[in-house]
């Protein structure tokens, strides 16, 4: 059976890839394009793991078939540093030590990004809220949402 | 917040330097077992049966290897045979069924192919015919008289009299102080005696087990994988192949979470096999599905604890007669039950009485302080109702009757200097403890105990020509330990902890270590790698000798530096970079090891303070506060340490509330998603203030005790206190789901608001 | 999983029509939050994906008149972020905001949420409170029926073969009406209601209700509508017998099974309490908006 072509840009650069037609974006990320940073936790939506960014939505990639990327702009965890530069969420997440095994990190980052994007000055009850599609086992999420608070306040300032 | 007590000075030992491994884990370049890809990889696919119990009568697997892209298909034909009595037989009949299969999701064969969905529909294509059995899925049924017998060769270990049929009950377990109990209750002038149930429920790390085996022609293989000891996998999976651990190296890989759950394996021999049989790579990821029917679970219990007091408060006299179901096999729920319950208090007479009993459900690995969190959820909240009864504060009940150093264990031993007294004081004195409430709102304590454990340990210092350094070890890092370990070689060497090189070495490059378990590896490992950076003082200083021309008697090592003591002329003091430049003329290369088996784990003591809220119309229980006190020893890296409390402290929370395996009356697990195995979510705790209580372990040179596991046990407890304050309701079956907390609400009589 | 389905992204809803007529077993899809795990679970695949996301019309909101029109695929964050569907129908937009984390709401849909007829949806039974219509294409052109009468049991709707649903209709609600939808989860977020109860309630100028609609999600087959509830609410002030009478009307009105999510006692019984909590938030919302509509 022919593979499907699809033509996008991921985080920042022209990218091409080859897929199935009912592969997900996160195997289509991880197997052809080779961005492992997205991570399945489920495949089921519940665990937040595999979030991205596509046309400017946050997204489980698990649940977004691979050719729906055709002319869309992505972006990973892999996108979010500028260079040596750390986005002030990877900052914050190590200062804060907000991360135990680092499985869930990437995802935590990503949607963190999508939150303080949409609301630069959430309240606690609206980081967890926000975060809520993202699973994290290790931490209780006290120092997560510290690191997004700090991460917030730094972005402000 | 930290409790110190007076304690040496640390130059780095005790700060919070950002986490060796933070930089890849924050821009997702950690490399996790599924992130692994070799040339030429095969797919592998687990074969599951969809019974709870059942006799394989045949496997067909001929249409399935004529598949396309099919290479190699594998069931236990494909590996030695192993009988009952096997030491690791239950792993092996686990990893592969044999003759039978004893849970829905027990892996009977395995295939691999180009892709992985050439792989899932060649799994699906293979044949497999069953007798099924009928299946016992609970306690009582394990137990009944008629009960059908899941191992026809399981004969009771501890049974007095010794077991002359085979049952479902694998070990039975006697602790006892030896004394009159009649005479002990005797003593009481209260006597209570309460019954719990609880369900099994996962460990729920959020990375599926994932692994790439590629084996050569030369019968070698090498493992990449996702675990919490790799040495273990070594030896299991060479076990399961009958091959020598020599043929079978194993790369640690990132690991995404644990907890206990991969102290055990599953895929790694399959993964081998396959290798082995087609001559190619073979990567192997489970589904979120096969980890919550295949791997894990915590086991389900029935207790029951009798308690006496006197009216003052002292307790005399403890009965308590656990069972746990370690799922389809053997395990060790009851013993670290009976280990547990009445360890963190003063009682005379004790007797405890354990059973682990078998039953059609998937076999259980360790979650965090196992055994522990049930125990101490049956002795907690009946120690509150003691209070209650007596009309004696919970926390002077507790503070009353603590263990304290010099004091027998239930265990026998004399517990070593503890820091539960001083838990207890430390949330007493936090402000919330004196917090007003809020309406429908409840407050509970709760202590809780974990013994940790030492075991064996590897640890290699190299230090590098600029005067770097390199510490290997082999325990995997599942939550900071690479810091941990920075800290203390730093401390020991005097050198900057990020000019050192935390690496988690594989099972040909560092000695022999155990698994990441037991709260074991800042104290255990640590103590290895402080045993190696000793060594290795004692050659930089010399080294440095030899490079001032004086005797080394009149060298010291002082804040990383040699120091020349005697009193020939003056000597300028020489760095770690110096002498590793000159290293090559003064004898080569530094490099210095520590291996050891580890005594002394300091016991682990926590207490808790939660605040609920329910909501007397649904049952819906949120928790609105939480304080966690708990004895770190020394916090090496305090932000980690908080880091384990807070966490356990989350599992606990979901352990209370909301999260079971849920079986259809077949044995087979209705909710294996993360949608209805419900784990917290941010918005379902508060933050999470965790107290560092600093009693520092005498066996450990920087006084570490683990704190990994013991910040889950008092959870399930406290939230069961506070539910009481809330409602008046005393909820003795988990999860307090709102669905329970609503049925009790209803049957007292409606909402009793406090 | 997956891989040996086609995509297919239609740009107009003619197109849609004629590959669901020419592709035996072709499927379409908004968001795939419910699709993909399905497949995933064991349900067949189907041969070809259809993704409605590039039909503009499937993802446009707009207003005409006295009349909100939702593509059917439209996102629910972008349902939320509407200003005026957030006025007119707060709790509808609750209920929008609801179906899961910020990431599904990227995907999850009206349309799909109906669809995909599951009875614990949370959108349908604030759809239906607010006699929301959809408009359905087929191969016999369109149709537009009550969006109560799509969803027929679990997992079945009345939609034939070829059709699919394009977009819904919701009019302006009258002065001094607003609704409310509220749910029992076990956690926070992220959960499948257990029990999900709409209310829509319209009050006189007496402060008196004049017209009630009420509807049960995940208590029975399909959502429940409770006429002896909206009865007891008629010509009384929201409070007091009334609400105990729309009480004891809902837990009646229930047809509840035992599941993994909850039982037929703890359904029936919630599924009160949240009525009358449900009303209640209506009643002071409808109050608030006073004359306005």
């Amino acid at each position: 059976m022919s593979r499907v072509h699809v033509t996008c840009t991921i985080n920042g650069d022209p990218a091409e890839f080859l897929c199935d037609g009912g592969q997900t974006l996160l195997d289509a990320l991880r197997d052809e394009v080779g961005l492992t940073g997205a991570k399945e936790g489920c495949g089921t939506g519940d665990c937040g793991a595999c979030s991205i960014v596509m046309d400017g939505r946050l997204l489980c990639s698990c649940l977004v078939l691979a050719p729906e990327a055709e002319g869309t702009s992505i972006s990973t965890v892999e996108g979010m540093a500028t260079g040596d530069d750390l986005h002030p969420l990877q900052q914050c997440f190590l200062e804060g030590a907000a991360l135990q095994c680092g499985v869930c990190t990437p995802g935590f980052l990503v949607a963190a990004k999508a939150l303080l994007d949409r609301n630069p000055d959430p309240t606690e009850t609206e980081i967890r809220y926000g975060l809520a599609g993202n699973l994290c086992r290790c931490t209780g999420y006290d120092k997560i949402v510290r690191a997004v608070q700090a991460a917030a306040e730094r972005l402000s300032g | 917040m930290t409790v110190t007590e007076p304690k040496p000075r640390y130059k780095y030992v005790g700060t919070r330097p950002v986490r060796h491994d933070g930089l890849e884990k924050v821009t997702g370049r950690a490399r996790f077992a599924a992130d692994l890809n070799l040339p030429g990889q095969l797919h592998g696919i687990v074969v599951r049966s969809p019974h709870a119990h059942a006799r394989i009568t045949s496997i067909d697997t001929s249409e399935a290897e004529a598949m396309p892209g099919v290479k190699a298909v594998i069931t236990s034909e494909d590996f030695p045979a192993v009988a009952p009595g096997h030491r690791q037989y239950d792993m092996c009949v686990n990893v592969i069924a044999r003759d039978k299969v004893f849970y829905e999701g027990h892996a009977l064969a395995a295939v691999a192919a180009s892709t992985r969905d050439q792989a899932q529909a060649a799994a699906a294509a293979v044949k497999v015919e069953y007798e099924v059995l009928p299946a016992v899925l609970t306690i009582d049924q394990a137990l009944a008289p008629d009960a059908p017998v899941l191992h026809a060769h399981m004969m009771t270990a501890g049974a007095n009299p010794p077991a002359e049929e085979a049952s479902n009950i694998s070990n039975i377990t006697r602790f006892s102080s030896g004394t009159d109990m009649d005479a002990g209750f005797a003593e009481a002038d209260l006597v209570m005696e309460r019954e719990f149930t609880t369900r099994p429920v996962h460990q729920g790390y959020i990375e599926p087990h994932a692994c790439v085996a590629d084996t050569g022609q030369d019968g070698h293989t090498t493992i990449w994988c996702s675990s919490q000891g790799h040495f273990n996998v070594r030896s299991s999976t060479a076990t399961l192949l009958g091959w020598e651990n020599t043929r079978i190296r194993v790369i640690p890989a990132e690991i995404g979470g644990g907890f206990g759950g991969k102290t055990t394996i599953y895929l790694e021999p399959l993964a081998v096999a396959l290798s082995a049989k087609a001559g190619r790579p073979v990567k192997m990821v489970m589904t979120r599905d096969e980890v919550f029917r295949a791997t894990g679970p915590a086991p389900g219990t029935k207790l029951r604890i009798k308690l006496g007091a006197q009216s003052d408060g002292n307790l005399v006299a403890g009965d308590a007669y656990l069972i746990y179901t370690n799922g389809a096999y053997a395990g060790p729920g009851g013993l670290l039950g009976a280990m547990t319950v009445f360890e963190s208090y003063n009682i005379p007479h004790f007797d405890i009485e354990a059973l682990d009993v078998v039953i059609n459900t998937a076999r259980s690995a360790a979650y965090r302080a196992p055994a522990a969190p049930l125990t101490a959820y049956a002795m907690e909240t009946l120690l509150d109702e003691v209070a209650e009864e007596l009309g004696i504060d919970a926390m002077e009940l507790r503070l009353k009757n603590a263990v304290t150093e010099g004091e027998p264990s239930t265990m026998g031993f004399p517990f070593a200097r503890i820091g539960f007294v001083e838990c207890l004081e430390a949330v007493r004195d936090h402000p919330h403890f004196s917090a007003p409430l809020g309406p429908n709102q409840g407050r509970g304590l709760a202590a809780g105990y974990w013994f940790n454990i030492g075991e064996s340990s590897s640890a290699t210092v190299n230090l590098n020509e600029d005067g770097t350094a390199t510490v290997v070890t082999g325990s995997p890092d599942i939550g900071g330990s690479r810091a941990s370990m920075a800290l203390m070689a730093a401390e020991e060497l005097g050198i900057d902890p990020m000019d050192i090189r935390p690496v988690v070495g594989d099972t040909e490059a560092v000695g022999f270590t155990d698994i990441t378990e037991g709260s074991r590896a800042t104290f255990a490992t640590g103590m290895a790698v402080v045993e190696a950076c000793r060594k290795m003082v004692v050659e930089l200083r010399g080294r440095a000798a030899k490079m001032m021309g004086v005797d080394v008697d009149d060298v010291d090592w002082v804040d990383g530096q040699a120091v020349y003591t005697g009193s020939d002329s003056d000597k300028d003091p020489l760095s770690v970079a110096d002498i590793c430049a000159k290293a090559k003329r003064t004898g080569g290369p530094l490099t210095a090891t520590g291996s050891l088996e580890a005594h002394g784990a300091g016991p682990g003591f926590a207490v808790h303070l939660c605040d609920v809220e329910v909501d007397p119309e649904t049952g819906v229980v949120r928790v609105v506060r939480y304080t966690a006190s708990q004895d770190a020893g020394t916090a090496i890296h305090p932000s980690y340490v908080e880091g384990q409390i807070q966490g356990g402290v989350a599992q606990g929370v979901g352990w209370a509330l909301n999260e079971e395996y849920i079986y259809d009356s077949d044995g087979v697990m209705e909710n294996p998603s993360f949608l209805d195995y419900r784990v917290p979510v941010a918005s379902d705790l508060p933050m999470i203030d965790a107290i560092i209580v600093e009693v520092p372990n005498p066996a450990h040179p920087y006084g570490v005790r683990g704190v990994g596991e013991t910040g889950i046990v008092p959870p399930i407890p406290a939230v069961a206190n506070a539910i009481y304050d809330a409602t008046g309701c005393r909820i003795r079956d988990l999860p307090m789901s709102p669905i329970r907390v609503l049925e009790a609400i209803t049957a007292n009589g409606g909402s009793n608001g406090s | 999983m997956l891989s040996a389905m086609k995509y297919a992204s239609p740009t107009t809803v003619a197109e849609a029509v004629d590959l669901l007529g020419s592709e035996p077993d072709a499927r379409v899809y908004a968001g795939a939050t419910d699709l993909i795990p399905q497949i995933r679970a064991g349900r067949p695949e189907p041969n070809v994906m259809v993704d409605l996301k590039r039909i503009e019309r499937l993802c446009a909101i707009s207003s005409s008149g006295s009349t909100y029109t939702v593509g059917a695929a439209t996102p629910t964050a972008d349902i939320c972020a509407h200003d005026g569907l957030a006025a007119a129908f707060p709790g509808l937009v609750e209920a929008s905001g609801l179906i899961g984390s910020d990431q599904i709401q990227s995907r999850s849909s009206w349309g799909g949420n109906l669809a995909n007829a599951s009875p614990a949806a949370d959108t349908p039974p604030s759809l239906i409170v607010n006699d929301a219509r959809a408009v359905i294409a087929g191969p016999g052109g369109e149709r537009t029926v009550a969006a109560a009468d799509v969803a027929t049991g679990p997992g079945t709707t009345s939609l034939g073969p070829g059709e699919l649903i394009v977009e819904f209709e919701l009019d302006e609600p009258p002065a001094r009406t607003a609704d409310a939808y509220l749910r029992l989860i076990p956690r926070t977020e992220m959960d499948i209601a257990v029990v999900g109860v709409a209310a829509r309630v319209t009050l006189d100028g007496d402060g008196k209700v004049a017209a009630a609609a009420i509807a049960l999600g995940a208590v029975a087959p399909t959502v429940v509508r409770v006429p002896d509830a909206e009865a007891a609410l008629i010509g009384n002030e929201p409070a007091g017998d009334a609400l105990a009478a729309v009480e004891a009307a809902a837990s009646a009105a229930t047809n509840p099974i035992d599941d993994k999510r909850g039982t037929v006692a703890y359904r029936r019984q919630v599924a009160g309490v949240l009525a009358r909590r449900a009303v209640s938030i209506a009643a002071e919302r409808a109050r608030e908006r006073g004359g306005q509509s």
